[in-house]
C-alpha cells in the first residue's frame, strides 16, 4: 500500500530537526529507522503531514563509554548495539536484547531512539531503560526513564523534542532477557529482563501493561533471600495486562512469573 | 513536492525526481524497471523486497526512496556477473531452493548479507539469519540447504564472495 | 541420441534461471502503455446497508480518471458469481453475487466503489476520499447460532443461513456397526479458518481494445481457461474474443482458482475507460479478500470392538461458507466421503451443512477437504486407541485396507486404486526410531516432561477426475485435461498443456516425460502453458494434485499420437509395413534390422515435405484429451515428535518423518520439495495460523502478516523424507499427485503428537491451532 502524501525534510543537526518539527507543527513525525512508522503509514493508520528525517545526523549514531555510564546515541542501529564490543563488555544485556529485536533487516535499520520514542508496550529497550534507571536525553532536557513512558505509545516528549541519547549505567553482572514469542522475529508476548547490579537484582517486564513494568516485589523478595522460584511468584503482583490474539491476561501473568524465574536462573547460569 | 534522489544501483548511477512518499521498492520497480525485487506484504514481515543498501540487508518496502539519496544499492539483478550466476543463486538452483520463486530474490539477498557477516554459519545460524524472510512453498528445507551449499562454495573460492558495492556516503 | 532415462531423475528446474536472477514475469512486473490504475473501496463492516456513496471529492482529486459504483457496471456485467455443485448436488440457498455491492455488504472487504487514476498513489488517495454512509447490521458469525430459528441472516433477503444441508448416507447405515460396538467415542473436531497467503498477492491487467473488440487479461491465476470462460460470459463476449494470460504465478494454494470480483471489474473498467487497467492486490487486501480455506467443524462418533476393530462412523460436517458460495466452495464436503481414511468400516454415515456467515467466502485451500478428512479420522482412531489403551500403530495396522483388497470400493463407492499402507508405516517407524522413542517417552514422563509421538497414516484421492464424476460437479464441463504436442520441421518439440504451474515445475517435468518418450534431447522439448491463445481449445488448470496424473498423461498420449503418425511415415520412408516398424530411443527401425532406421528428426523433417503416404497430411502434431478412468490414491505415514513445555504450554516439534507414496516419480527433487512445503503448511495450521474475526462485529483481527502467523525457517523442525513406490494402475505412467499430500497428512500427525504428550494429564483432544496459551489452560484445568 502507498502512504498518504507528506512533506519531507532532512535534518543535519538536532537543532535543525527541532526547528523543522516546530515549523511543521503537531502532525510532524521524526523518521529514524522507520520500521514502526512506515508500516503504519502504508496501512494509512498513520498519516503524518511531514517527516523530519534525522538519519543524516551522524552525531546521533554513537556508543560512548562515559565512566560508569554508557551513552547510546538515538540513531544507533540495533545491529551496531548488538555487535559493539563496548556494549558487550559494559552492558551485555543490552547487546543481547538488541540481537533479538525483529530480524536482520529490521536490526540494520531500527534505532535505539526510535524504539524508545515509539513506546510500544512490546518494545524491549524501554524495559531495560526503566529497570536500570537509564536517562533519556533530548534536545531540551534529560528525563529519567521512570518518568518517560507515560502510556501506550505515549511519552513525556514534547512536539518539537527529539531523543538524542539514552544513557544506561554500566552493568555487567549476571543478566538475561527472556523473550517469549511464537515466531523468532515476533514482538514479545511477554519479556523479562533480569540484571544483577550493585549486589541486587533489577527485574523488568515487557508487554504486560501499557508501559514497561519494574517488578519491585520480585526484586524485594530476592533481596530478602527468597529463592528465584519463590520470588518470581510476585512477578504478576499488581499486573493487569490486556489480552490479545496471542495471550489472555491470565496467561501473560503466568508467563511473567515463569519467565522471571527462568531469567534469574539463566542469568546465574542455571537452566 | 518532488525531491531529487541520486543513487547507485548495481553499479549504475541513477537520478530521479520523486515524491517523498515513494517507497524504495516502488522506485526500484517502477522508476528503474528492476522488477526482481518483489512486494509480499505491507508490514515488513515477508522480506520479499530485501536488497542491500551500502552492503546491509534492508527491506526496501520500509524505506522511502528519498532515504536512499547518495546510497549504493544492490538488487537481485546485480548478483549475477558476466553471465555467471552468483554462488548463492547457483545453490538455490542446485538445491531446489525455490518453487514459485516470488520470495526467492529476497532470500538470496538476505543470504548474501548473512554470508557476508558469517562465512561458515551453522544450520541454526542460517535459520536465524533468514528469520526476516517468509516462504510459502518450500518449507524452508531446501532454502537452508542452498545457503549451506553456497557457504561451502564461497569459502572454497573466496573470490566469489558476495561482492557488495562500497558505500556511497 | 538420447538414451538416458530422464523420468525419475533429478533434473534442474528450467524455470529457475529467470526466477533466481530477478527476471521472472509476475503480473505486477509489467504495465501497458497508457495504463490507468485501479483501487477499490471496500466495506469496513461485516454486514451493513449501503445508504449512500459520495464520490464528489474523489472525482475531483488529482489524476482521477473516474469513480465508479455498482450502477456503472450494471449494464456491463451480467450474471452471478459461478457456484459449482461440486460434492453437494442440491443447494438450499445460494445468494446472488454481483462483483460490486450496491445496497448491502455482507463481509468486511466487499467492494462498493472503484477508482481509476493516472498512477497508483492517486488511485489510493482518491479511494480514501470516497464517503460511504453505512447502516451497521448484525453480523452472523457463529455457525450453530446461525442455524437457530430467528437468527439474524447473513443476507437480509435470504430465507435463512443454510446454503446446503445434504446427507450422503443416513445414520441408519451405521446402526448395525454401532450395535456391535464395545466402545463408542464422540468428539467435535474443529478446522481453523486459514488464509492461503501465496507470497505473490493477486493482480489483474486488462486491456480491452474497442476497435477490435478483443480483451486481453493478464492475471495471477491457476486456471486461465476457466477465467476466460467466466469473464467472457459476464462481459457478453465470446470466449474467442478473450485471451487470458497467466504468467509466472507466485503461489496459489487454491486461492487463485476461482474468479474474483476484481477479475470482472478490471476488464469492465478497461472497457469503460478505453484504457488498459491494472490492479495489484496488497497483502492486507489478500488476507482479507482472497478466499479462505477450512473453517469447519465436525461432530463425529466412532464405534469399535474391544480388540480395536473399527466398525462405524457418524459424521456431521459444518462448513462456514462465508457470505457467498465460493465457486468451488462445495468441494470441501469431499471430507465426508474421505472420512474413512485408510481403514475398513462397516458403515459410515455423513451429512454436510453449509452455513452462510458474514465472513469472506471459503473455497479450496491446499488439500481442500482431504486434510480435514485425514485430521478427523486420524484423530478419531487415536481416541479409540486411547480408550482401548492400544498402541496407535497397532490399531492402524489392524484396520488398514490390505494390498490384496485393491481395487477397494470404500463406503461411499469410491474405488481406491492401489496401496500398501503397512509398507509405508514400517518404513516410517524405522526412520523415526519408534522403539527408542517410546522408551525415551517413558523416561521423560517419569521426569514430568510431556513428549508425544503422533501418527498420520493418510490417504487421499486426487487427479480430478473422471468425466462421469466431474461433469455433474462442475455443472457441465468435465475435468479432463488437454495437451498438444507440436513437432517443428527441425525436430524441436513444443508441448502445450491446459494445466498451469505456480511453483510445481511443469516446465521441467513435462518435457522429461516427452523427451523420454520421443527419445529426443531434453533441450529440444519446450513446455508452454498459461496463455489461452496457445495450445488446445480448453484447459482445466492446476489444483487437486491433477497436473501430472491427468495433464501429464494427456501429454504422454498426445506424444503417442505423434509417434503413431511418425511410424506411418517412417514405414513409408523405409518401405516397410507399418506393423513392422519399431520406435525405440528416438529412432524408427524395421523389426530385426536396427540399421534400417530413420531418426525422429528425419521423420519430422520429412513430415513437412512431399512424398507422404497416400492420404497423409503434412505436419507432425497431435492433440489429446485424457479422461482418467478413476482418481488416483496416494498415501503414506507421517510421524511427528513433540515436546510441550510443562510450564508455558509451548509446543516444540523436535522431529518430523514422512514416508509418502505417489506412484512413479518423474523428478524426485520436485516431489520432495512439494512434500516439504505441504508439511510446513499443515504444521502452520496445527500450531500457528488462524483467521480470526471479532465474534460480534465481524471485524478481521488477523489482517496483516503480524497477526496472521506464517512460520519462518526457525519454527520448522528437521524434516526427514523417504518413499515407497506403488505405481497407480489408473494411468499408463503409474503416477499419482503429490502437490497436496504433505498438507493432507501433517496436521493430524502434529496434533496427535500433542494429544499423546498430554495424555498423562487425561487430555484427549486438542483443537488447532495448538497455541501455548490454549495448551497451558488445558494443562492447568487437567491438573486441578
Amino acid at each position: 500500500m502507498i502512504p498518504a502524501a507528506f512533506e519531507y525534510a532532512r535534518a543535519s543537526s538536532v537543532e535543525e530537526a527541532s526547528k523543522l518539527l516546530s515549523k511543521f507543527g503537531e502532525d510532524a513525525k521524526v523518521l529514524a529507522g522507520g520500521h514502526s512508522l512506515i508500516p503504519l503509514m502504508r496501512l494509512r493508520l498513520a498519516q503524518p503531514a511531514a517527516l523530519v528525517d534525522i538519519n543524516g545526523i551522524k552525531e546521533l549514531d554513537h556508543i560512548k563509554e562515559d565512566g560508569q555510564k554508557l551513552r547510546i546515541g538515538a540513531l544507533t542501529r540495533h545491529v551496531t548495539i548488538h555487535n559493539s564490543p563496548v556494549v558487550k563488555e559494559k552492558l551485555p544485556l543490552l547487546a543481547e536484547i538488541a540481537s533479538e529485536v525483529g530480524d536482520n533487516q529490521v536490526r540494520n535499520m531500527g534505532t535505539m531512539g526510535g524504539v524508545i520514542a515509539h513506546a510500544d508496550a512490546a518494545g524491549d529497550y524501554p524495559t531495560l531503560a526503566l529497570i536500570l534507571d537509564a536517562e533519556i536525553v533530548t534536545n531540551k532536557r534529560t528525563i529519567p526513564a521512570r518518568d518517560f513512558f507515560k502510556d501506550l505509545f505515549t511519552t513525556a516528549l514534547g512536539p518539537d523534542e527529539v531523543v538524542t541519547e539514552v544513557v544506561f549505567p554500566v552493568a555487567n553482572g549476571p543478566h538475561k532477557y527472556v523473550k517469549f514469542r511464537r515466531r523468532l522475529f515476533d514482538w514479545a508476548i511477554v519479556g523479562v529482563a533480569a540484571q544483577k547490579m550493585n549486589g541486587g537484582w533489577r527485574i523488568g517486564l515487557t508487554n504486560v501493561g501499557p508501559t514497561p513494568v519494574r517488578a519491585k516485589a520480585v526484586e524485594e523478595a530476592l533481596h530478602q533471600g527468597a529463592k528465584p522460584e519463590e520470588a518470581a511468584q510476585h512477578a504478576s503482583d499488581g499486573l493487569d495486562p490486556a489480552g490479545d490474539l496471542r495471550a489472555s491476561p491470565e496467561y501473560k501473568k503466568h508467563l511473567a512469573r515463569v519467565l522471571t524465574k527462568r531469567a534469574i536462573n539463566q542469568a546465574e547460569g542455571r537452566q | 513536492m518532488k525531491l531529487k534522489v541520486a543513487t547507485t544501483v548495481n553499479g549504475r548511477r541513477h537520478e530521479h525526481e520523486v515524491e517523498p512518499r515513494l517507497l524504495l521498492v516502488h522506485y526500484l520497480r517502477d522508476n528503474l524497471g528492476l522488477t526482481g525485487t518483489h512486494i509480499g506484504c505491507d508490514t515488513s514481515q515477508c522480506g520479499a523486497c530485501t536488497i542491500l543498501v551500502d552492503g546491509k540487508a534492508v527491506k526496501s518496502c520500509t524505506m522511502f526512496a528519498v532515504q536512499a539519496e547518495g546510497r549504493s544499492l544492490q538488487t537481485i539483478e546485480g548478483m549475477a556477473k558476466d553471465g555467471e550466476l552468483h554462488p548463492i543463486q547457483q545453490a538455490f538452483w542446485d538445491e531446489h531452493g525455490l518453487q514459485c520463486g516470488y520470495c526467492t530474490p529476497g532470500f538470496i539477498m538476505a543470504a548474501a548479507y548473512l554470508l557476508e557477516q558469517n562465512a561458515n554459519p551453522t544450520e541454526d545460524e542460517i535459520r536465524k539469519g533468514l528469520e526476516g524472510n517468509l516462504c510459502r512453498c518450500t518449507g524452508y528445507v531446501n532454502i537452508v540447504k542452498a545457503v549451506q551449499t553456497a557457504a561451502k562454495t564461497m569459502s572454497a573460492t573466496p573470490a566469489k564472495k558476495a561482492t557488495v558495492t562500497a558505500g556511497g556516503n | 541420441m538420447a538414451v538416458t532415462q530422464l523420468v525419475g531423475s533429478k533434473i534442474h528446474r528450467r524455470e529457475d534461471p529467470r526466477l533466481i536472477t530477478g527476471h521472472g514475469h509476475y503480473v505486477d512486473d509489467f504495465t501497458r502503455q497508457g495504463t490507468a490504475f485501479a483501487a477499490f473501496v471496500r466495506s469496513p463492516y461485516a454486514h451493513a446497508r449501503v445508504k449512500s456513496i459520495d464520490i464528489t471529492d474523489a472525482s475531483k482529486a488529482p489524476g482521477v480518471v473516474g469513480v465508479y459504483t455498482a450502477r456503472d457496471f450494471k449494464g456491463l456485467l451480467a450474471g452471478t458469481h459461478p457456484a459449482a455443485p461440486a460434492f453437494v448436488a442440491e443447494k438450499k440457498y445460494v445468494p446472488e453475487r454481483f462483483p460490486i455491492a450496491e445496497k448491502e455488504v455482507t463481509y468486511q472487504g466487499e467492494i462498493v466503489a472503484a477508482v481509476l487514476a493516472e498512477n497508483k498513489s492517486q488511485a489510493a488517495d482518491a479511494a480514501n476520499m470516497i464517503q460511504v454512509d453505512y447502516e451497521d447490521l448484525p453480523a452472523v458469525m457463529d455457525l450453530e447460532k446461525a442455524l437457530e430459528k430467528g437468527s439474524p441472516k447473513a443476507h437480509l433477503d435470504g430465507p435463512d443461513n443454510v446454503c446446503w444441508d445434504f446427507t450422503y448416507t443416513g445414520p441408519e447405515i451405521t446402526e448395525a456397526a454401532f450395535k456391535e460396538a464395545d466402545v463408542v467415542v464422540t468428539q467435535r473436531v474443529l478446522q481453523n479458518r486459514l488464509a492461503p497467503v501465496p507470497m505473490e498477492p493477486r493482480g489483474v491487467i486488462a486491456d480491452y481494445e474497442g476497435f477490435d473488440q478483443k480483451l486481453t487479461i493478464w492475471m495471477s491465476s491457476q486456471n486461465p481457461h476457466f477465467i476466460r470462460l467466466f469473464v467472457s460470459g459476464a462481459l457478453g463476449l465470446k470466449e474467442s474474443q478473450v485471451r487470458v494470460i497467466s504468467p509466472d504465478v507466485g503461489g496459489g494454494f487454491g486461492s487463485k482458482i476461482s474468479p474474483y470480483p476484481e477479475d470482472y471489474l478490471v476488464p469492465a473498467l478497461s472497457k469503460i475507460s478505453e484504457r488498459p487497467v491494472k490492479w495489484t492486490e496488497t497483502r492486507s487486501e489478500s488476507i482479507q479478500n482472497a478466499t479462505h480455506g477450512r473453517g469447519q467443524f465436525y461432530d463425529c462418533e466412532v464405534a469399535a470392538k474391544k480388540d480395536g476393530t473399527l466398525l462405524g462412523m457418524r459424521v456431521v460436517q459444518y462448513v462456514d461458507v462465508g457470505a457467498y458460495h465460493g465457486t468451488f466452495g462445495a468441494f470441501q464436503p469431499v471430507a465426508c466421503l474421505m472420512a474413512g481414511g485408510a481403514y475398513k468400516w462397516k458403515g459410515i454415515s455423513a451429512r454436510t451443512i453449509g452455513v452462510l456467515t458474514n465472513r469472506v467466502p471459503t473455497d479450496p485451500y491446499r488439500g481442500a477437504g482431504r486434510p480435514e478428512a485425514t485430521h478427523l479420522v486420524e484423530r478419531m482412531v487415536d481416541l479409540v486407541a486411547l480408550e482401548l489403551k492400544m498402541d496407535p500403530v497397532e490399531i492402524r495396522r489392524k484396520n488398514f485396507i490390505q494390498p490384496k483388497d485393491f481395487p477397494f470400493t470404500q463406503n461411499f463407492g469410491l474405488v481406491v486404486d492401489s496401496g500398501d499402507y503397512d509398507k509405508a508405516l514400517d518404513k516410517a517407524l524405522d526412520l523415526v526410531g519408534y522403539k527408542d522413542l517410546v522408551k525415551k517417552q517413558a523416561e521423560l514422563r517419569k521426569q514430568g516432561r510431556y513428549m508425544g509421538i503422533g501418527f498420520s497414516t493418510w490417504i487421499e484421492l486426487c487427479g480430478f477426475g473422471p468425466s462421469a464424476a466431474t461433469a455433474p460437479a462442475t455443472g457441465g464441463i468435465a475435468l479432463v485435461e488437454s495437451a498438444q504436442v507440436r513437432v517443428t520441421p527441425t525436430g524441436s518439440v513444443i508441448v502445450y498443456t491446459g494445466t498451469h504451474s505456480h511453483g510445481q515445475g511443469h516446465e521441467t517435468t513435462f518435457p522429461q516425460i516427452v523427451a523420454d518418450q520421443l527419445g529426443v534431447p531434453y533441450e529440444s522439448v519446450e513446455l508452454r502453458h498459461g496463455d489461452t491463445a496457445e495450445g488446445t481449445a480448453f484447459g482445466y488448470g492446476t489444483y487437486g494434485s491433477r497436473s501430472l496424473a491427468v495433464g501429464g498423461v494427456a501429454i504422454s498420449r498426445a506424444t503417442g499420437k505423434v509417434i503413431d503418425k511418425g511410424k506411418k511415415l517412417a514405414a513409408h520412408m523405409l518401405e516397410a509395413a507399418e506393423e513392422d516398424v519399431v520406435f525405440e530411443h528416438g529412432s524408427f527401425h524395421v523389426k530385426g534390422s536396427p540399421d534400417k532406421a530413420k531418426a525422429f528428426g528425419e521423420v519430422a523433417f520429412a513430415s513437412y515435405g512431399m512424398n507422404l503416404p497416400e492420404g497423409m497430411e503434412q505436419g507432425l502434431e497431435a492433440v489429446a484429451y485424457f479422461d482418467p478412468p478413476n482418481l488416483v490414491w496416494p498415501f503414506g505415514t507421517h510421524i511427528a515428535v513433540v515436546e510441550i513445555d510443562a510450564e508455558t504450554g509451548s509446543p516444540l516439534l523436535t522431529k518430523y518423518v514422512a514416508v509418502d507414496d505417489c506412484g512413479n516419480i518423474i523428478n524426485p527433487m520436485i516431489v520432495d520439495g512439494q512434500i516439504h512445503g505441504g508439511i510446513v503448511q499443515a504444521i502452520a495450521q496445527a500450531l500457528y495460523e488462524e483467521v480470526v474475526y471479532d465474534d460480534e462485529t465481524g471485524q478481521l483481527r488477523t489482517g496483516t502478516m503480524i497477526d496472521y502467523m506464517l512460520p519462518s525457517a526457525n519454527e520448522i523442525p528437521p524434516i526427514l523424507l523417504d518413499k515407497t513406490i506403488t505405481p497407480s494402475p489408473t494411468n499408463e505412467l503409474g503416477v499419482k499427485g503429490i502437490g497436496e499430500a504433505g498438507t493432507i497428512a501433517a496436521s493430524a500427525a502434529v496434533i496427535n503428537a500433542i494429544c499423546d504428550a498430554l495424555s498423562p494429564l487425561g487430555i484427549k483432544h486438542v483443537d488447532m491451532p495448538a497455541t501455548p496459551d490454549k495448551l497451558w489452560k488445558m494443562m492447568k484445568e487437567a491438573g486441578k
